[in-house]
């Protein structure tokens, strides 16, 4: 048995997840007892490679070519699978980004093997892994094994605590995987993303807003409190069908799922699909007018009063906490 | 143009899912059943491709007799012919990929169109699993798309932002709300959708590589703390956030 742990890089800088996969594929490796190796690709990402060292990675392949400078679903999963069978690895951990379930289906079919989307635990039973996974945006939990030989598992960000490197070195390998233009059948050719405020499915706080807010220009109050805690702006359905917000912001059933350390909850009354997305949310605070919102059934803190009021004073204070 | 658009029947988002006695699947009694709301926007897609480039688009789904509710919506939307892969077994989404990808074989289609995820089991496993069975490109999560001859530019939702992909028809592609927004059927839909066809076939059993060990309902949260009524509960509020949670 041996696991491989795919490490996903943007612009030559590791993403959050690649330091949660290597510590949760260290976690399986030490109860099974195997091997794991650990797969990081990209264009100049060689240098970077070391730093999965201080999350339990102790060998991390490499494959760095000028042409891979952005992400190409056909090369990936070709690289992907040729290391995983030359390496004899049958267990494959993926985060649940985007790039990860992009790729982990093509995988799947290329390797022969099960695959288990957006785990939120693994455990080992009689040596074999059960994942956990919720079904139904979060209504449902579910509890699946893989009857295959090959097994791929992509992990839902944010959920898999990494906690803070060690600094153990690992050993780099740079392995080489020959590509030709036929591999790259569909590839990016520009990004474009936004900076500043981090994205509600990798951000470990979220002020997420909903009808309550009254308007889309009290959507000011939600990102001057995002940006005092480096936050996500996220938000309901309610306030996306009124043209009060961009779709991508959405949490719930039909937006996005997310689990990061706090929520706010403002002005939103708490509908069982948008509760579904957010409800293993770490912490919840709930700012409603409505003391009977179902929001304050799950929320670990409420203030039961008038969002626009309450969120200016929120904010200041949150600004003296943290002397900014 | 041929556009093959692939539509799954699953429960509304307003329902309350249940657990069946079995412990491993859901309840359907009492369910409302709807078209998955990321196809109807793959349906409105190949719709507008249609309109563009002419041709036509045919929907497919997996399921029992039940999923003919979903595929006379797309047909009612202007779809012009539906198959249904018979089958009410349980399968994961590999052994539904498989019967997907031979219907889709058969069909052979420039543009195959699915939804970014279905909103019951939530894999967003398809259109790679279908992409890499039938040896073609895939794109997910695609918010804005360009076709010019067998060119096809897409972007793609990324964290935080979007990206730009270029590739070749036949394609698969699965989409992402923002793409466009899918049209009600007209009353005169509705009418021609009941004379359009929708071949069934019977479809082999695959063995699923994935086996649900059993299913439960989350842990119920304890309700909180109410710290106030107003902003005087601010200070309070923080102060719990801080010392008590320690999440800011």
């Amino acid at each position: 048995m041996k696991i491989l742990a795919i490490a996903e890089q943007r612009e030559g800088k590791f993403k959050k997840t690649a330091f949660e996969i290597t510590k949760a594929a260290k976690e399986i490796a030490d109860k099974l007892n195997c091997e794991m190796v650990s797969l990081v690709i990209g264009s100049a990402v060689e240098s970077i490679a070391s730093e999965l060292g201080g999350f339990g990675a102790t060998r991390v392949i490499v494959v760095d070519d000028p042409q891979l400078n952005y992400y190409s679903t056909t090369a990936y999963t070709k690289i992907i699978s040729e290391i995983a069978k030359k390496e004899s690895a049958n267990i494959l951990l993926l985060p649940a980004s985007q790039i990860g379930k992009d790729l982990a289906p093509r995988l799947a079919v290329k390797l022969d093997a099960g695959l288990v989307s957006d785990c939120t635990a693994l455990k080992i039973e009689d040596g074999n892994i059960i994942a956990t996974r919720p079904i139904f945006a979060g209504k449902i939990i579910s509890d699946v094994k893989i009857v295959a030989d090959v097994q791929i598992f992509t992990l839902r960000p944010n959920v898999f605590t990494a906690g803070s490197s060690n600094g153990a070195p690992a050993t780099v390998e740079k392995v080489a995987v020959e590509l030709t233009q036929a591999d790259f059948a569909a590839k990016a050719v520009e990004t474009k993303v936004a900076v500043g405020r981090p994205d509600v499915t990798e951000a470990s706080i979220i002020v997420s807003g909903g009808r309550g807010m009254k308007g889309p220009e009290n959507f000011k109050l939600i990102e001057d409190l995002a940006d005092v805690l480096g936050a996500g702006v996220g938000t309901s359905r309610a306030a996306v069908d009124a043209g009060w917000r961009p779709h991508d912001e959405q949490v719930g059933q039909t937006g996005k799922t997310v689990a990061p350390n706090l929520y706010f909850a403002c002005g939103i009354s708490g509908a069982i699909q948008h509760l579904a997305g957010m409800s293993s949310s770490k912490c919840i605070v709930a700012i409603n007018k409505d003391k009977d919102a179902p929001i304050f059934q799950i929320a670990d803190y409420g203030i039961v009063g008038d969002v626009i009021e309450v969120l200016p004073v929120l904010t200041q204070e949150i600004k003296t906490l943290l002397g900014k | 143009m041929k556009i093959a658009v692939c539509v799954n029947h699953v429960p509304d988002t307003e329902a309350k899912v249940r657990i069946s006695s079995d412990g491993k699947t859901i309840d359907k009694a009492g369910i409302n059943f709807i078209l998955n709301p990321y196809d109807e926007i793959a349906v409105e897609q190949g719709l507008q491709l249609k309109e563009k480039f002419g041709g036509e688009v045919i929907v497919v789904s997996l399921g029992g007799d039940s999923n003919k509710e979903t595929l006379r919506k797309a047909l009612a939307m202007g779809a012009d012919k539906a198959v249904l892969l018979k089958d009410d077994s349980i399968r994961d989404s590999f052994a539904v990929a498989a019967a997907l990808a031979d219907a889709l074989k058969e069909i052979n289609p420039d543009v195959i169109l699915l939804g970014k995820q279905s909103i019951d089991y939530d894999n967003s496993q398809m259109v790679g699993l279908v992409g890499e069975l039938l040896n073609l490109p895939s794109v997910s999560v695609v918010v804005k798309l360009e076709i010019q001859d067998n060119k096809i530019i897409c972007e793609r939702e990324i964290e935080g932002g979007h990206e730009k992909v270029e590739s070749q028809l036949p394609i698969v592609l699965s989409v992402q709300k923002g793409l466009c927004e899918p049209r009600y059927p007209s009353l005169k839909g509705i009418m021609a959708a009941k004379s359009k066809p929708i071949e069934e076939k019977q479809i082999p059993a695959v063995n699923s590589k994935v086996e649900t060990i059993s299913l439960r309902m989350p842990q119920s949260k304890a309700a909180g703390k109410i710290v106030g009524t107003d902003s005087t509960a601010v200070k309070e509020l923080v102060r719990l956030l801080h010392e008590e949670a320690k999440v800011i």
